[in-house]
């Protein structure tokens, strides 16, 4: 199932500290091209801020975050999704006064190089080119069933639609690596099953790499691999889905049998 | 019927000033409370290249526009650089506004507080009403173009927008200057209009008046604020019988208007959309 890809984001020494707070502390780890690789952990254990941090919303303490052999810390975000890495959000993020078909024509439109003049007098030049990216975004909607909505307000749509609409959006931007955020987050049984079929039907169709954090173990055990383990903002595990069960360290860490509860029945 | 047709133009003029800052405010999402600024320096630079040195009335326009496009990069690239949220650019702008005003009391070229009389009329109805119906041409467009979905995407949600690829500063910035050469048109159009202009009259009641016709027309819309900035120029003048009572109908219609209407009189939709066939204003069609 993993493709022994080149690897295509690499991590090492990643640091982020909010005050005395080190959300995320020298966690290293990294993804190999064409893989779904999950992340999971328990609620606190770094997984967004990683997510932030990658996405350049925050700005690394330490580490170095590497992309295609390039660096990533320290740029924009959108220089960042310019790179080709795209991203869903833990709480749904929508443009939501906007159609679902005008939420996914945004970033089609920002890929575009315009003329500024040209926009403004509406030429027939510009007028071709926003037919063109409709078409492309009516397309994208289409591959993730959302064709029928094209004109619906996106806060109008269903929650598990809302969700779908996100990966199409950041599918717009054309990623070759693309971040979800929980993207089972709110779903049920299944819902989450679907969502599965989807995300391996994504990253065929579009030959992109995925990354996702999620709670749903059975999502994760079932399509990711390899899957890794953070917790207290560092790395715990890395391997594939039967490594990181048999780990005792990852069953300590969910079951809570760690040092503290042995030090409680001591005392 | 000069009467009425000077309102028609005073109210024309005010809504392409409206229509810049609804492009800014209810398109982008940020407030300001100094476009009457930027509506100053129309004014004024258009005013002195014609009354001083003869230039052709729409080249002064063009100038008076390009100057407070020019003029808004002063305020605009410190405070949006920093990223100053919205309610905070908001005053960092009406300080530059009252700053500017005092600089144009005393200035020499701008005459001052007494101001500059006997500024050539050519402010007609047809020269506004060309200038309107290119300013929200060109709007419709600019809206519909990679910028005007920036901004859109902007205002609902800054860092999605981001991470959909939008330069944040950049297109901010864009904004804030397509918005003051609006306002800089409007006031080339004003003192070629009214022959007189001080500086009083571009204060802070002034831009609270643009932000309102915004705010009351409906952030997100184009016909929404152009339709409440006519009824705000218009309302005042009808109800000149009524005296003093008029200023107080305007602040009631204000209020009214925001308890019963508080997404404004359009909403985020222009009224274009209940002309269409299907015409469904919450924007989601059948099926």
């Amino acid at each position: 199932m993993t493709a022994a890809g080149r690897p295509l984001l690499e991590v090492a020494g990643l640091t982020k500290t909010f005050g005395g707070i080190r959300a995320v502390d020298g966690f290293s780890f990294g993804v190999t091209e064409g893989s779904i690789t999950g992340i999971i952990g328990p609620n606190g254990a770094g997984k967004t801020t990683v997510f932030n941090l990658v996405t350049g919303i925050y700005r690394p303490t330490e580490g170095t975050i590497l992309f295609e052999e390039e660096e990533m810390g320290g740029l924009r975000p959108d220089a960042i999704v310019r790179k080709g890495i795209a991203r869903t959000f833990q709480n749904i993020r929508l443009f939501n006064r906007r159609t679902c078909l005008e939420n996914v024509l945004t970033p089609l439109l920002q890929r575009e190089p315009c003329s500024f003049l040209g926009a403004l007098l509406g030429t027939p030049g510009t007028r071709r080119m926003e037919r063109e990216l409709h078409d492309r975004a009516m397309d994208l909607l289409a591959s993730l069933g959302l064709e029928r909505y094209a004109d619906w307000q996106a806060n109008t749509l269903p929650y598990g639609l809302q969700r779908k609409l996100e990966i199409a959006r950041a599918l717009a931007t054309e990623p070759k690596l693309l971040l979800l955020d929980e993207p089972a987050a709110g779903m049920n049984p299944e819902e989450t099953r679907s969502l599965a079929a989807l995300v391996s039907e994504v990253r065929e169709k579009f030959s992109v790499t995925i990354l996702l954090i999620e709670h749903h173990m059975d999502l994760v055990m079932n399509i990711c691999s390899p899957i890794v383990v953070m917790n207290f903002g560092a790395l715990l595990a890395a391997g594939t889905p039967d490594e990181v069960r048999a780990n005792p360290g990852v069953v300590a860490a969910y079951l809570g049998k760690g040092k503290k509860s042995h030090d409680r029945t001591a005392g | 019927m000069d009467y009425i047709l000077s309102i028609v133009i005073l109210a024309c003029i005010n809504m392409i000033a409206v229509l810049g800052l609804s492009i800014f405010t209810g398109f982008t999402g940020l407030f300001s409370l100094g476009h009457a600024a930027f509506v100053a320096v129309g004014a004024y630079t258009s005013a002195i290249l014609t009354y001083y040195y003869y230039v052709p009335f729409y080249l002064a326009l063009a100038a008076g526009a390009a100057a407070a496009g020019l003029v808004s990069l002063v305020i605009g690239v410190p405070t949006l650089r920093a990223k100053l949220r919205s309610d905070y650019f908001a005053i960092a702008i009406l300080g530059f506004g009252e700053a500017l005003r005092v600089i144009l009391e005393n200035l020499e070229i701008t005459n001052g507080a007494r101001g500059l009389p006997g500024i050539d009329g050519f402010t007609t109805l047809p020269v506004v009403l060309v200038c309107l119906a290119g300013g929200v041409l060109v709007a419709r467009n600019f809206l519909r173009s990679r910028w005007g979905a920036a901004c859109i995407a902007i205002r609902e949600d800054p860092v999605a927008a981001e991470m959909a690829g939008v330069r944040l500063f950049r297109t901010r910035l864009l904004s804030l200057v397509v918005s003051a050469v609006y306002c800089g048109l409007s006031g080339g159009l004003l003192a070629h209009f009214l022959s007189f202009i001080q500086p009083v009259m571009f204060t802070l009641v002034q831009s609270t008046q643009l932000l309102a016709a915004v705010i009351a027309g409906g952030m997100g819309s184009i016909s929404g604020p152009l339709i409440a900035s006519f009824v705000f120029i218009g309302l005042p003048e009808a109800l000149r019988v009524a005296q003093m009572w008029r200023l107080v109908a305007y602040g009631l219609l204000l209020v009214l208007i925001m308890v019963y209407r508080p997404q404004g009189l359009m909403g985020y939709s222009e009224l274009s959309r209940f002309f269409r066939k299907n015409g469904n204003p919450e924007g989601r069609s059948r099926s």
